[in-house]
């Protein structure tokens, strides 16, 4: 059977993430247009309670193998491809992250296939799935199809929505023997938390920091702004958490925290696609930055081209005196 | 031991980007450089080899395009020599055919561990290093941010969307790197100077026993069918901050209007 196979990421206690259940609505909804039906795959021994959320979310069929151990790329590809190969899948999904571009140009290149990467949007056109790649920086979005062979589609996070559809799933358990290079890295620590617990999620006001602030200093800056609003936070890029500016639970982006807060206020921060993807849907987005020519410019709803030392404690005070 | 790049030729960030619309690819003619990313594989090369715990022996650069001036700036780091793939045949390639055609010549080097950047500026694909590594049967790890050598191993860290991810992986091994990982040096004068000197070998499709069906435009499975604009979102309002009393007075105003303070 033809149809759409999605890989579905969970955590050590087989929560699956969101945009893996966002690629499961996905392919339920594509393979519905084509005629099909979606299946995913489950890497490790997760409980069958746990799995029936990929068929209320509109998989008809889970393969489950059990014996393989899920958080790396290369043991997914075999898993994957074997499914694939039985199966004869067409197309290969994924919600986005690190995981899902590892695997999915790991099979593409096994099956001889093609990969398409950061996908914001699936349509089908003619019998055929076709991809919307946002290409340079976002300024155009190219339409991709597949020419034969298996197709994957890598979704950029937060691309695909997950709805829950009321369906179930039949579970098959699968054994898959690993490639020789497969069992050859070693997980030590997975999805290890670092620095103190911040909560920005439920901040009505974010005041996001980036490179532009020049030191781990200049983040006193954004928490003084942050603490003229009722409920504003602090909120980081992955370039100041990376250099330890910061703690990495502040961190906004692909692989950090979404966030839609009231108003982002984006200090020194250049607005790249990783960072782009994890803010955009705030709902006013102000950036401060010298540099104009900052991609944040483009999506900003206010753009203050200016000295950010100058500005933030300026308007901080502004703030604090209007009381 | 022998420690291989891969770097790529992108636009000049300064130069604007465009896709011909005739070849539904990015127009290169204009000014080039080297990949930004790139630069921090050459620094976690370079440090590998001066570590010593691995013995490394030879650092080479390797390429696929038309033009072999991003080796030169890349041995000016103090590589040891490079290989250029040229051949019209790989033009048009995506990341697949690429990956594939990168596996070949590397196949004939035979390394102990393949270093590159997490992404190019241009095509920000993430998946060049999966793609090799699977050509090559390999272990592999992208978006590394550090690593480290422990009993002959590779100890790599780095950040997913969960969290932080230690991996130990076995050499031979393909490791992309992020930005993160190190600060990348400044070529000496005596690198620059001496980087002419230094061995380029050069290949094409049929020297590194490539199958030129499976490369180019021919050999991609994906194919750009159309390209549009994104959509249009209200271009936001642009202040440029002349007289920082003024200019924090319109900010302020602005939050008053939307309700935000």
């Amino acid at each position: 059977m033809a149809g759409i196979l999605v890989y579905a990421l969970h955590d050590d206690e087989g929560n699956f993430n969101k945009n893996s259940l966002g690629a499961v609505s996905e392919a339920a909804r594509l393979a519905g247009e084509l005629g099909t039906e979606a299946a995913a795959v489950v890497i490790g021994d997760v409980a069958d309670d746990k799995v029936a959320a990929l068929g209320a979310h509109g998989a008809t069929k889970v393969f489950r193998a059990k014996n393989v151990a899920d958080g790396l790329a290369q043991p997914a590809v075999d898993v994957m491809a074997k499914v694939i190969t039985d199966g004869g899948y067409d197309y290969a999904l994924f919600g986005g992250g690190l995981l899902g571009l590892e695997i999915g140009a790991g099979l593409a290149a096994r099956l001889a296939g093609g990969v398409t990467v950061e996908v914001t949007k699936v349509k089908v056109d003619g019998g055929s799935l076709v991809a919307e790649r946002p290409i340079l920086q976002d300024s155009e979005i190219a339409d991709v199809t597949f020419d034969g062979g298996l197709g994957v589609i890598v979704g950029r996070l937060n691309a695909f929505e997950a709805k829950e559809s009321g369906g179930s799933a039949a579970i098959e358990d699968i054994e898959v023997e690993l490639s020789d290079f497969s069992s050859k890295s070693e997980l030590v620590t997975r999805g290890e938390q670092r620095g103190e617990a911040v909560d920005i999620e439920a901040a009505d006001v974010l005041i996001g920091g980036g490179r532009g602030l020049g030191e781990a200093e200049g983040f006193r800056a954004c928490e003084d702004l942050a603490a003229t609003f009722p409920n504003g936070a602090v909120a980081a890029t992955r370039a100041v958490v990376d250099s330890g500016w910061y703690p990495y639970a502040a961190q906004i982006g692909q692989t950090g925290k979404t966030v839609a807060p009231k108003l982002y206020l984006a200090v020194g921060i250049s607005g790249a696609i990783q960072h782009k993807v994890g803010m955009a849907s705030s709902e006013n987005i102000v950036a401060i930055n010298k540099d104009e020519n900052a991609p944040i410019f483009e999506f900003a709803d206010l753009g203050v081209i200016g000295d950010l030392n100058k500005i933030v404690p300026a308007l901080t005070e502004a703030l604090k005196a209007r009381g | 031991m022998k420690i291989c790049v891969l770097v790529k030729e992108v636009p000049d960030a300064a130069a604007p980007r465009k896709i011909d619309p005739g070849t539904m690819r990015l127009d290169r003619s204009g000014a080039t450089t080297l990949n930004e990313f790139d630069k921090h594989a050459i620094e976690a090369a370079m440090q590998l080899k001066a570590g010593g715990e691995l013995g490394v022996d030879e650092v080479v650069v390797l390429t696929m395009g038309p033009n072999a001036k991003v080796l030169q700036t890349a041995v000016s780091y103090g590589l040891d020599r490079s290989v250029h793939l040229a051949d019209d045949a790989l033009a048009g390639s995506d990341v697949a055919a690429t990956g594939l055609a990168l596996a070949k010549v590397l196949e004939a080097e035979s390394p102990d561990l393949v270093l590159l950047g997490q992404q190019s500026d241009d095509g920000e694909c993430y998946a060049m290093g999966a793609v090799v590594a699977e050509h090559l049967k390999m272990p592999s790890l992208t978006q590394v941010v550090k690593m480290d050598v422990e009993g002959g191993k590779l100890r790599c860290e780095r950040q997913a969307e969960y969290g932080y991810d230690t991996v130990a992986v076995s050499l031979p091994a393909v490791i992309s790197v992020g930005d993160a990982i190190n600060e990348p040096r400044y070529p000496g004068l005596k690198d620059i100077m001496g980087a002419k000197k230094k061995p380029v070998d050069t290949k094409s499709t049929a020297d590194a026993g490539i199958d030129a069906g499976q490369v180019g435009e021919a050999g991609s499975k994906t194919k750009v069918i159309a390209l549009n604009p994104p959509p249009q979102k209200e271009a936001g309002e642009i202040i440029t901050d002349e007289d920082t009393a003024a200019t924090v007075e319109k900010i302020v105003s602005w939050l008053e209007e939307r309700k935000l303070i």
